[in-house]
């Protein structure tokens, strides 16, 4: 994560709609031209169809492989497929459910080049294509520092000692018998948009802002634990959270903030936590970047003094221009991005688009989100959508009227404590272009007149 | 580590607040039992008020009933906490006691750590570098001067260290890479030892021991480099950096200054395969330059078709390796924790019984054939899987 992987270019002048070329005739690709043609005359693919002819194209010229090739209409409507005329499938054909064939372009990816180890590394949420506020759990992002595991509850402890009236252990079983709260939160890592500090690196919002999700989480409050085992929280200012897998990773969290909203979680979603994401059980730390989330978590350890760990002192560590690092770095700042559309998108036609995207802070709540369409001249209020919770994602709409041409478009969030988001240069005057860590500035996406969407920096 | 003379008396008879206090807490106490008890069970007051209660609140039976669950869990054993209370903090607690040389650092690294980090600690093929960019003068100020200079390449690990107990707890915890917990104390502090003598920090004939621990760290080259910026840290941190909540009119620059550059449009790989194939927008197909006419009029012409759906498509071998964290210590190309896959196919070659060979090795593990790093069981892996992917090593891992 210490190094912005791909080179850049600076643009000059006619660079941005300069890039337009001739196409090649079948400049969609040979397989999706093949896939065409032999496609079965199913729902899908004459759906697709009809919404990329529907419109303005006359309907003499729609696509051959569907669109209306007769004058009675269509044949999504007319020749009744398979689904309508058979027998479907029976309950729990599968025990656990599973998305759409269809949805397969959906997955968590990683971003080559920018770690050598897979298991010390990180796979990104597909942002560009989800809708709400809650990530399905199996796009949940990932970050591992030492490969994951599936552990098996039964033998997972979480001790709690230090600075305590007596060391506790608990097992999952004690756990899950205490009082129990069900709250929903944003978790993004340190260093999401850390590629772009210095320059545009990734081309679509999966890599730019993917470092992201949203769950509903269910456990019991670290404060109830901490009273349990009679913490001495006047002189133990801190806590030390610890993990139980190979790296054992360990963040310290300030007392002040322990007591305020974190949990110890078992649940994500409604089931219990993913392997991938700490089962059985995590730290969450609403509003903290992701590495403050102990995955596996073993042991609270109360003290009165920060600890220093490796991901406080070599890593998670902000690089200022005079060349020493902001240590404990933790908040997640206020902060949007449009997702679709987004970078590495085609728009499939002018007209009207719903533009959509995420706001969050790691401060409170989102109190507004403004848009615009023009590079950031004029702005406009954006829609924001129930529920506005604190420390969890808002999604927000816009209606846009896309006339054709060349537009850049951002989006610019201000949270309940009256921090804007602020714009790139902004946050480069202050902190330089190598701190990897807690870029939040004002994403733009530059739409060409081909409806092609381009990741870009204008300020 | 926390290491608390709590820890070594009989824990019920440590009083946690001079005798004064803990009456003041008994009167708060009672009186709450008094006038709170009607509030919710799920409140629990924080702040000065909760430290009172905390240090008594298990000790007073009249309680239990508001906060029934107070006895859940059990203490824990001395020995369950020394097996994971491990943590040394930046003042050496918890630090335990031993010493190693540089020497015997020096053995150690060859036999666990030259294989990720090369011989002086500078390789660049698995993790970034440990060692590099400190000088001496850095020792003397404890500021790195590289750090503060834009055109260096990379910034190693001695370089961001401020606090040795770091290096000490890092490696005790988490190293090896794939046998983590398993060095002897004193072969942390001899690894310790060998890596800050690589940076000029200790002399080759050093010992390092817990008692000269905290004479090392005034040497430490970027022991001045931090700084504690309150703003992102405390639970009312104060933003530096505000945007402007500009509506109109508002001042832009004119052009863009940046872009991905063209012949980085597909190193992601085809957009058009990570975008969903339904709604007002579909990914890009960046195995092509960039489109020259807008999608509508290609497709209204019948030149071009709008992505489709996509097959699903079977799980590959490589996809499998991927799976089976195989990747985490074989290379492709390169030597890692273990041999490169396609050293593990040459040395195969023309053996008839390699599949089988290898197979069993994914299955049961093996040591020797490669050098002293053991390859592990994997019994995870089915015996078709595992026969799978010895024909994908022994095909040349593509």
């Amino acid at each position: 994560m210490e190094q912005a992987p791909s080179p850049h270019a600076s643009v000059d002048g006619q660079a941005l709609p300069g890039r337009v070329r001739k196409a090649p005739e079948q400049h969609m690709g040979t397989q999706f031209h093949a896939q065409a043609s032999t496609a079965r005359r199913s729902f899908m693919a004459k759906a697709l169809a009809m919404g990329a002819g529907a419109g303005a194209a006359p309907m003499a010229a729609a696509t051959p492989s569907g669109g209306l090739a007769q004058a009675e209409g269509e044949d999504a409507i007319l020749k009744l497929p398979a689904h309508t005329t058979g027998l479907g499938q029976p309950v729990a054909a599968r025990g656990y459910g599973l998305p759409s064939q269809y949805e397969k372009n959906l997955q968590r990816r990683e971003s080559p080049g920018l770690t050598r180890v897979s298991a010390a590394s990180v796979s990104f949420t597909p942002l560009q294509s989800l809708f709400g506020i809650l990530t399905p759990s199996g796009l949940h992002f990932e970050r591992h520092h030492q490969g994951w595991w599936d552990i098996n509850p039964e033998h997972h402890r979480l001790m709690i000692n230090g600075m305590v009236r007596q060391a506790r252990v608990f097992t999952m079983d004690d756990l899950m018998r205490l009082p129990a709260v069900s709250r929903i939160f944003f978790i993004e890592c340190g260093a999401n948009t850390g590629m772009e500090w210095g320059n545009v690196a990734v081309p679509t919002v999966q890599y730019s802002h993917g470092m992201l999700s949203c769950s509903e989480y269910t456990g019991v409050l670290l404060s109830t634990l901490l009273e349990i085992a009679g913490a001495n929280t006047r002189k133990g200012r801190y806590v030390l959270a610890e993990g139980a897998d190979g790296s054992s990773l360990t963040r310290t969290i300030a007392m002040d903030r322990a007591l305020d909203d974190v949990m110890v979680a078992w649940s994500m979603n409604g089931e219990m936590l993913r392997p991938e994401n700490g089962y059985p059980l995590r730290l969450v730390v609403p509003g903290v970047q992701g590495v403050s989330w102990v995955k596996y978590l073993r042991r609270i350890e109360v003290g009165d003094q920060p600890y220093h760990t490796k991901d406080e002192v070599v890593h998670y560590v902000d690089l200022m221009p005079d060349g020493r690092h902001r240590q404990f770095t933790s908040i997640q700042e206020v902060k949007s991005v449009i997702t679709t559309p987004s970078g590495g998108q085609v728009l499939i036609d002018k007209g009207y688009h719903n533009l959509t995207g995420l706001a969050w802070s790691g401060r409170g709540r989102i109190k507004r989100v403004d848009v615009s369409v023009d590079g950031g001249r004029n702005w406009r209020a954006a829609r924001l959508e129930a529920p506005i919770l604190s420390k969890a994602l808002t999604r927000f709409n816009i209606d846009w009227v896309w006339d054709g041409g060349p537009a850049i478009l951002q989006s610019r969030a201000v949270d309940e404590t009256g921090h804007v988001q602020p714009m790139m240069r902004q946050l480069r005057a202050v902190r330089g272009t190598r701190s990897i860590y807690h870029n939040n500035a004002i994403q733009s996406w530059k739409v060409a007149q081909t409806g092609e969407v381009f990741n870009v920096q204008v300020a | 580590m926390f290491r608390s003379p709590e820890r070594m008396r009989p824990v019920r008879s440590f009083p946690r607040f001079p005798i004064a206090l803990r009456s003041i807490a008994v009167r708060s106490i009672a009186l709450r039992s008094i006038t709170l008890r009607s509030i919710a069970m799920r409140s629990i007051a924080m702040g000065s008020i909760a430290v009172l209660f905390f240090a008594l609140l298990p000790a007073i039976p009249a309680l239990a009933s508001d906060k029934p669950w107070m006895h859940l869990g059990r203490a824990a054993t001395p020995a369950e906490v020394k097996a994971w209370d491990i943590d040394v903090r930046a003042d050496f607690r918890g630090l335990p006691k031993g010493a190693g040389s540089v020497s015997m650092g020096e053995e150690v690294w060859e036999a666990k750590c030259t294989s990720c980090h090369g011989t002086f600690g500078e390789s660049n093929e698995v993790f970034t570098p440990i060692v590099g960019g400190t000088t001496r003068k850095d020792i003397e100020t404890g500021l790195v001067a590289n750090l503060a200079r834009s055109d260096y390449p990379q910034r190693t690990t001695l370089m961001k260290l401020s606090t040795l107990s770091t290096l000490w707890d890092y490696i005790n915890r988490a190293m090896p890479w794939n046998e983590p917990k398993s060095l002897k104390v004193d072969e942390v502090y001899a690894v310790v030892a060998y890596i800050l003598h690589l940076a000029e920090v200790v002399p080759a004939d050093f010992t390092l021991s817990d008692s000269n621990i905290a004479q090392v760290q005034k040497r430490i080259p970027n022991r001045n480099g931090k700084v504690m910026f309150a703003g992102l840290w405390d639970l009312k941190g104060k933003p530096d950096v505000q945007g402007e909540l500009c509506f109109t009119q508002c001042k832009v620059l004119a052009q863009a200054t940046s872009i991905l550059p063209e012949f980085a449009r597909n190193a992601h790989g085809n957009l058009a395969e990570q975008n969903r194939l339904l709604g007002p927008s579909r990914g890009a197909d960046t195995t092509r330059p960039a489109l020259s006419e807008p999608l509508k009029v290609a497709i209204a012409s019948g030149t071009a078709q709008l992505p489709r759906v996509a097959a699903p498509s079977a799980k590959t071998p490589a996809m499998m390796a991927r799976e089976q964290n195989c990747l985490a210590c074989h290379g492709i190309q390169s030597k890692m924790v273990g041999p490169a896959l396609r050293e593990v196919a040459g040395r195969y070659k023309g053996n008839v019984n390699a599949e089988g060979i290898l197979a069993e090795r994914i299955l049961k593990g093996g040591s020797g054939n490669w050098g002293p790093i053991p390859m592990p069981a994997q019994p995870q892996v089915s015996g078709d899987d595992a026969r799978t992917l010895a024909r994908w090593i022994l095909a040349g891992a593509q």
